[in-house]
């Protein structure tokens, strides 16, 4: 497979329609040119300082630690960014390079509404239109980041094909970006698709581990033990973990939307429960059936409601680098409240997810070990799903 | 070598396109064998798969109804032998990556074989992944048939050398569906295609009328129809077999007519 680009081991390449080779091409040169230019970066470092908020607070929580009565843990504050989740660090980056490429049009697709809210955020700020597709599901669980982006100036495109979700919003992006490249980035929010996406996705949200390195060494003077992130399609968890995969001592887990458990078929585990496909552009491991059929997924996470996972975490469990762990509905909301009740922060549910494995991992330990969480985002978005869960209807 | 060129020596080629299974398939087999009695040079069989990203809503219908009506890759190859008993018109499996790939693509190759489907295209395989299906296809015998876009640019030479049985040319930006008007430089295409091989080509993605289907195989070798077919398989159902033969037929008279 010589000619095929931008492998993590087996995974990766470009699985995509012949229209838009040369639109990713374009953009591999593009970045590939920007990436090291100081000029480019400078903007992007000034974006993110100056109007995201960067860099994000690595917090010790300590009530929380002492709740579970095992080893320390930090929690890597990504919902203090601007628009609430990690998802700006990788907009801002794609918005300034598009804009360098002469597009003036943004589209994306949006599970939470949390890349959507950051896109329609970053074309606001720098002039572009911006188009995002939710699938109508999602539109209906997430109905307040709607608002919130057709406020900043975004159409919002339900999208009732397929189970009207994630993966039906990549398909319907990707389906618009064939019809309209000239002007057009598609601002992936994930690190997945086609190459160059996966690699660009997860260096622009390498600042996450870069700046966790740095920090944990100043305030504890050694690296980790672990380090947690939940992984839908995988960005806040990549970025949690790059700059510390050489760092063999550092544990990384990601922690897959389980749904109702892996053991039924309302489960969206990529990795524990997918195997080896071909979809969205990329050769990764996907929730499908015998005959290769993407399965419809669940979760209470609309964020992680995905049937595949990026190619570079598919290549980190295939050499064992990082572990994948389920973790169910019942459990995230657990976490939820309890991370909300004894450090009265509000994680999305996405992060939640990660925080239900923190609360296993953390007792088991001893008391001089040290794990960081990656919190992704912001639970406001959430709170109405979750009162709905738990037998409560309120009212936004 | 596949049986494919056969397709490109009765003049003009008019290539239907039908999704297997859509509405059941027993229907598809008459579908088919009435577009084979009516003119049609070569069949495409779309194999259906969960979320086809270059279809349009109606091709999406199409791929749905079939799956919701239990298709799946082994009942189409039973259907596919069974079709062969009693039709000779080469025939191509277009469908997805991952449903060649989950099936084994050795193992889908052979029965592609087995049962005379001279090709196979894969719309989300671009030229840099082709050699992970392409040496196997060659081993068997199968083509696997490449597609070029208005897009495509300084890529048709590098895309069309390699080309085996026909290329497949991609007339409009967007995905499949009806369109009014096609406004890419198909000739300018084609002039390069020529310039590197002798190898068949044909236009698809939205044609639907004969003037359409005249004027696009004047410019190639041949008329590719996906949607509109479905349209009448999606308005008639179980009885579309008639309708389908009537439309191929007008549409082979239609590609004929082409200078």
């Amino acid at each position: 497979m010589s000619r095929s680009k931008g492998r993590f081991g087996i995974h990766g390449g470009q699985y995509i329609p012949e229209t838009l080779m040369n639109a990713v091409i374009e953009l591999e040169k593009a970045y590939e040119h920007y990436k090291d230019d100081p000029d480019f970066n400078r903007e992007l470092t000034a974006l993110l300082n100056e109007y995201a908020g960067r860099p994000s607070l690595l917090y010790y929580a300590e009530k929380l630690t002492r709740e579970l009565g095992g080893a320390k843990i930090y929690l890597k504050r990504e919902d203090l960014n601007h628009t609430g989740s990690h998802k700006i660090n990788n907009v801002l980056g794609q918005a300034l390079l598009a804009k360098k490429m002469g597009k003036t049009r943004l589209i994306a697709e949006t599970g939470a509404g949390q890349h959507g809210v950051a896109t329609a955020t970053a074309a606001a700020l720098l002039d572009m239109e911006c188009v995002v597709f939710m699938g109508e599901e999602d539109t209906i669980r997430q109905a307040l980041n709607v608002y919130r982006m057709r406020l900043l100036g975004a159409e919002v495109i339900p999208v009732k094909s397929g189970t009207a979700t994630l993966k039906d919003a990549v398909s319907e992006a990707m389906r618009e970006w064939t019809s309209r490249i000239d002007d057009t980035h598609y601002c992936l929010g994930s690190v997945m698709g086609p190459h160059p996406f996966p690699t660009i996705v997860r260096d622009f949200q390498a600042v996450i581990s870069r700046e966790a390195r740095a920090q944990i060494l100043e305030k504890e003077g050694r690296l980790p033990d672990a380090v947690i992130a939940c992984v839908g399609g995988g960005s806040n968890a990549i970025g949690s973990f790059y700059h510390f995969i050489p760092d063999e001592g550092v544990q990384l887990i990601g922690c897959e939307a389980a749904g109702r458990g892996i053991d039924t078929f309302e489960t969206a585990a990529t990795v524990n429960t997918g195997r080896v496909g071909i979809f969205h552009g990329m050769k990764s491991y996907f929730c499908q059936d015998e005959y290769g059929q993407i399965a419809p997924v669940y979760s209470i996470s609309a964020g992680l409601d995905y049937p595949g996972v990026g190619p570079e975490h598919a290549n980190l469990h295939d050499i064992g680098r990082a572990q994948y762990v389920p973790i169910t509905d019942d459990e995230a909301v657990d976490a939820f409240e309890f991370l909300s009740r004894t450090e009265g922060i509000i994680p999305a549910i996405e992060s939640a997810h990660a925080v239900a494995y923190a609360m296993k991992l953390a007792p088991t330990m001893d008391k001089d070990k040290i794990i960081i969480v990656t919190i992704s985002g912001r639970g406001d978005k959430d709170c109405a799903a979750i009162a709905r869960y738990r037998g409560e209807d309120i009212h936004e | 070598m596949s049986n494919i060129r056969t397709a490109f020596q009765n003049g003009k080629a008019f290539i239907p396109f039908i999704t297997c299974g859509d509405p059941d398939l027993d229907t598809t087999i008459k579908v088919v064998k009435a577009a084979a009695e009516n003119g049609a040079d070569l069949i495409e069989l779309g194999i259906p798969f969960s979320d086809p990203t270059a279809e349009g809503p109606v091709i999406q219908g199409a791929n749905i109804r079939a799956l919701a009506a239990g298709t799946t890759t082994d009942k189409i190859f039973d259907m596919v032998s069974q079709l062969r008993k009693e039709i000779s018109t080469p025939l191509v499996f277009m469908t997805y990556a991952n449903v060649v790939f989950s099936y084994d693509p050795e193992r889908f190759m052979a029965r592609c074989c087995e049962n005379n489907v001279g090709g196979v295209i894969l719309p989300d395989l671009p030229f840099e992944e082709r050699e992970e299906f392409s040496a196997v296809a060659a081993q068997y015998g199968v083509d696997l048939i490449p597609l070029i876009a208005p897009t495509s640019a300084d890529r048709i030479a590098m895309i069309a050398k390699e080309a085996s049985g026909f290329i497949y040319i991609v007339s409009s930006l967007g995905v499949t569906g009806v369109r009014s008007e096609i406004r890419t430089d198909i000739g300018q295409i084609v002039d390069v295609i020529r310039s590197v091989t002798d190898v068949p080509c044909a236009v698809g993605f939205g044609i639907s009328k004969p003037e359409q289907a005249e004027k696009m195989a004047g410019l190639s070798d041949g008329a590719i129809v996906g949607s509109a077919i479905i349209r009448i398989l999606e308005q008639y159902g179980k009885d579309a077999a008639p309708h389908v033969g009537e439309y191929v037929r007008s549409m082979k008279e239609a590609v004929m007519r082409a200078k």
